[in-house]
């Protein structure tokens, strides 16, 4: 497959997940602060964020397993996820986590578990996607291509 | 004669007085035998003193000794011959006896020593004759040694020159001296070969033109060996003189001289060519001399034909060259003066254009313009035939002048293509805009398919492009009273080019070059396969346009050529003949557009963003966020802009870091109150407000409590996340002008 085609399948394919809600804006702003003195900031920084958010969602299945459920605490996980999840513009986990939050402040332990397993589902997913995506990146690269920029206005 | 003595007398009787003359005779002859024999051994002794080498001193001695006492015998005798005493006869005894012992001695001797002396002389004898044929050896050899010198000598004379006419003269001349010849000649082989010429002779100045037929026998002979071989005086080449002489004529010696023939030259063939031609050298020793033609002279003979055979062939390859460049010069004045003379010729031409160009657009402006005008006025429908007729016709023949000299600046090489970045697809929409109404009228179909691994921006002359596709698909409209056009147009293939119809055509594969090919068909009038190749030449027309149909000024496909072949393409028209429609198609070469210059036309502009960063460089700021990611996107956005950060994970890690160095801080204040505390702290910790760094608040917070508490506290700035680059920028700029920013909520 030779360039052209894969700077084509790749413009498709991130085209598809802004379609599909699985980023937002924020994620071109992280594509924008790659250059050449940070040539791999985004992979970077979407490692980070799947590190903290494994450890995050063992921590609130932990907390959520127990026999008095420390909502607060919960609450505290969760406003971090959210957080990070916006800052590399993960959209579906954010809503979730902003979900998650609302049932946490009505202390809603069922509802809150469901939301947990969304946002576990939802984390899985946009992982898959973006390591699709990076994947992708790396075969333009390896061919010689560069990784053409996005249009904002869509 | 011995008497006993009686008593003691020992005298002897003497005889009677008539032996008295033959007793005196004897007495004589002793006397001179005793003389000869004592002078003997003395001549001896002196010649042998004289000569030192005689090696047989002891047998002198022994015949010295043998001849003394013989002679002493004698003289002995002579004392007998009267009455003598006993001691006498005593002394003759003893001498005798000596005598005898030493002859015997002497006699045994010689037998050892005859034999030695004889051979003696054979071995002088031997000597003398090793000294003899030394003598001729050395004979020989100076012989051969002149005869060398003599070549060398020769081959220098003859090698000096590279003159052929000078080579023979001088070859024969230095021959003549050497060998003290009385006449050499040289027959050359004239052009029809079958006869020898006589061209040079050593006496006679100036040799009438004698010819003898090349194979005569003895001539094949001569010529068949590269050795020097005797011919008879009598053969018609040797007969060049008048026999003078009174007996005989002198000996004829005859050698070939291989002739180098330049038609068929060949280094690798040389000598063994047997297809060669050669020249007789004669040479004659004088008559009446008696000399005979000595080895070491026909020896010299045939290397000097073999000089001179290298020198002549040295002479001829000169002569081919010299005249090879000259050949050469003259062609070269000659194309100086045709060049120029085209020159001046296009300079003309190109003057003679350029005044037409003017002289004659100026009035067919007026006449369109005119015309035009007069369209617009109140016109009968008669007039306003007429005037559109006008029209028409000035509009066809301001075309017509524009196409011609189009082309002449395409012919001379004049016209340059620009080159830009333009989009594909919106060539081809506009011609399609541009045909389309006329195509509709024609109630004509026009498809248009654009493969989909086009490059939707190509580099390259997008005007001459569309005039090209234009005037193609305006050529299939015209030609065409129904039926369907259709447009497509593909990147080439590599393989693709290996096509027989375009033999000449050799595309270069390159990275940043690709082909475009289109190609465009049409179900009109056709064109007959023989007229095709006519079709590009200018200004001819096409027979089998019917006279209704439409008349093109006949350029416009030479001009379509000429700026397809600028593109590096080729451009070529199929047809199955008179009413099976036409296809035509081009390939040309465009550039792609690099990344830079992608962005440069419709998208985000990247490259802007790193003009800007310069202006933040080094501005040392600290970001403290206890989320790692935010924290690392925080810091790749400041770092983006050229900042030089610092990060703090959490609130004492910040304080524990924090410097005056630091302009700005970045604290995340999502997680409660610690934030707010550790503003107060920073203010704590800095008394001077100058030294202290800038507090500015990140926060995705929306509420005006949010924005209060950090007025309270004293926080220099608030900005709402998310943030973009841009934001982060203006924000930057605004705080390092103003030192404080407060977003609105």
């Amino acid at each position: 497959m030779e360039v052209g085609q894969m700077q084509r399948q790749w413009l498709d394919y991130t085209r598809s997940l802004f379609i599909e809600g699985f980023l937002d804006g924020q994620f071109l702003q992280l594509e924008q602060l790659q250059d050449d003195n940070n040539p791999d900031f985004v992979v970077e920084v979407v490692s980070l964020f799947f590190q903290d958010s494994h450890k995050l969602l063992n921590d609130l299945t932990i907390a959520l397993d127990q026999k008095s459920v420390d909502f607060k605490k919960i609450d505290a996980h969760v406003h971090q996820l959210k957080g990070s999840s916006s800052s590399i513009g993960a959209q579906r986990v954010k809503n979730c986590c902003i979900a998650f939050r609302n049932f946490c402040e009505e202390q809603n332990t069922d509802a809150c578990l469901k939301c947990l397993h969304q946002v576990k589902q939802e984390c899985c997913l946009v992982k898959n996607k973006l390591e699709t995506l990076f994947r992708l990146e790396q075969q333009i690269m390896a061919a010689g291509g560069s990784i053409p920029m996005m249009e904002l206005s869509f | 004669m011995w008497f006993k003595a009686p008593e003691s007398c020992n005298c002897i009787e003497p005889q009677l007085p008539a032996d008295e003359l033959l007793v005196k005779y004897q007495y004589i002859s002793d006397f001179f035998i005793a003389l000869a024999y004592f002078s003997i051994p003395l001549e001896l002794i002196y010649f042998v003193k004289k000569s030192a080498v005689f090696p047989y001193r002891w047998v002198l001695v022994q015949f010295g000794a043998f001849i003394v006492l013989c002679g002493a015998t004698h003289l002995i005798n002579l004392w007998t011959f009267t009455i003598h005493t006993r001691t006498v006869a005593m002394v003759m005894t003893a001498a005798k006896v000596l005598t005898a012992v030493v002859s015997c001695i002497t006699a045994l001797m010689l037998v050892h020593i005859i034999p030695d002396l004889l051979s003696v002389k054979t071995r002088e004898l031997f000597l003398k004759n090793k000294a003899a044929e030394l003598d001729r050896e050395m004979g020989l050899i100076r012989t051969q040694e002149e005869t060398g010198r003599h070549v060398r000598m020769l081959t220098h004379e003859i090698r000096s020159t590279l003159d052929r006419h000078t080579i023979l003269k001088t070859t024969l001349i230095e021959l003549g001296r050497t060998l003290a010849l009385e006449e050499c000649a040289l027959w050359m082989p004239t052009r029809t070969g079958l006869e020898l010429q006589l061209a040079y002779t050593l006496r006679q100045q100036n040799p009438v033109g004698y010819t003898v037929p090349i194979h005569l026998p003895v001539i094949n002979q001569v010529f068949s060996s590269n050795r020097a071989v005797k011919i008879s005086p009598n053969c018609p080449v040797a007969r060049l003189r008048p026999h003078t002489g009174k007996y005989m004529p002198g000996e004829v010696v005859a050698v070939r001289v291989p002739l180098l023939n330049l038609s068929n030259f060949q280094i690798y063939d040389w000598p063994e060519v047997s297809t060669r031609s050669y020249a007789l050298m004669v040479l004659m020793l004088p008559s009446d001399s008696a000399r005979q033609w000595h080895v070491h002279e026909l020896e010299l003979v045939e290397v000097v034909a073999d000089q001179v055979a290298v020198a002549l062939s040295h002479a001829a390859i000169l002569e081919e060259s010299m005249r090879a460049r000259n050949m050469l010069m003259e062609q070269n004045v000659a194309l100086d003066l045709a060049r120029r003379e085209a020159e001046t010729a296009i300079h003309a031409r190109n003057d003679f254009l350029a005044v037409m160009n003017h002289e004659m657009r100026t009035p067919m402006h007026a006449i369109i313009a005119l015309s035009s005008l007069l369209q617009e006025t109140e016109l009968t429908a008669e007039q306003r035939l007429m005037v559109e007729t006008i029209l028409k016709s000035s509009n066809l023949l301001a075309t017509l002048i524009n196409d011609v000299l189009d082309l002449s600046q395409l012919e001379d090489g004049s016209l340059q293509l620009e080159t830009t970045t333009f989009s594909l697809h919106a060539v081809f929409r506009e011609v399609l805009s541009l045909i389309k109404p006329v195509a509709s009228v024609k109630k004509l179909s026009l498809t248009l398919h654009l493969a989909s691994d086009l490059p939707a921006y190509a580099v390259g002359d997008d005007k001459r492009l569309m005039q090209t596709i234009l005037n193609v698909v305006g050529n299939a409209v015209k030609f065409s009273k129904e039926g369907s056009i259709s447009i497509s147009a593909v990147v080439a293939k590599p393989d693709s080019f290996k096509d027989a119809r375009i033999p000449e055509f050799h595309p270069v594969p390159s990275d940043s070059h690709f082909y475009l090919r289109v190609q465009v068909k049409d179900s009109g009038s056709g064109i007959n396969p023989q007229d095709i190749p006519k079709l590009f030449t200018k200004f001819a027309q096409s027979q089998a346009v019917t006279t209704k149909g439409p008349a093109g000024s006949g350029l416009g496909l030479a001009i379509c050529r000429r700026f397809v072949n600028l593109m590096e393409g080729h451009i070529w028209i199929e047809s199955e003949g008179i009413g099976k429609g036409c296809t035509v198609t081009f390939i040309v070469r465009l550039g792609i557009p690099d990344r830079s210059n992608e962005s440069k036309l419709a998208f985000a502009p990247k490259v802007l963003g790193n003009h800007v960063t310069t202006n933040f460089g080094g501005l040392k700021v600290l970001v403290m966020d206890d989320n790692g990611v935010n924290r690392s996107v925080t810091k790749g956005l400041l770092l983006h802009l050229g900042c030089d950060v610092t990060t703090a994970g959490s609130s004492e890690e910040c304080l524990r870091i924090i410097s005056p160095e630091h302009r700005m801080v970045f604290m995340d204040v999502c997680t409660g109150l610690d934030g707010y505390e550790l503003a107060i702290r920073i203010q704590e910790k800095f008394k001077k407000r100058q030294d202290r760094p800038l507090i500015v608040a990140l926060t995705g917070n929306t509420n005006k409590v949010t924005k209060e508490n950090c007025m309270r506290v004293g926080m220099d700035g608030l900005i709402l996340k998310p943030v973009s680059v841009d934001k982060m920028r203006g924000v930057l700029s605004e705080l390092l002008e103003h030192r404080v920013l407060f977003e609105a909520i």
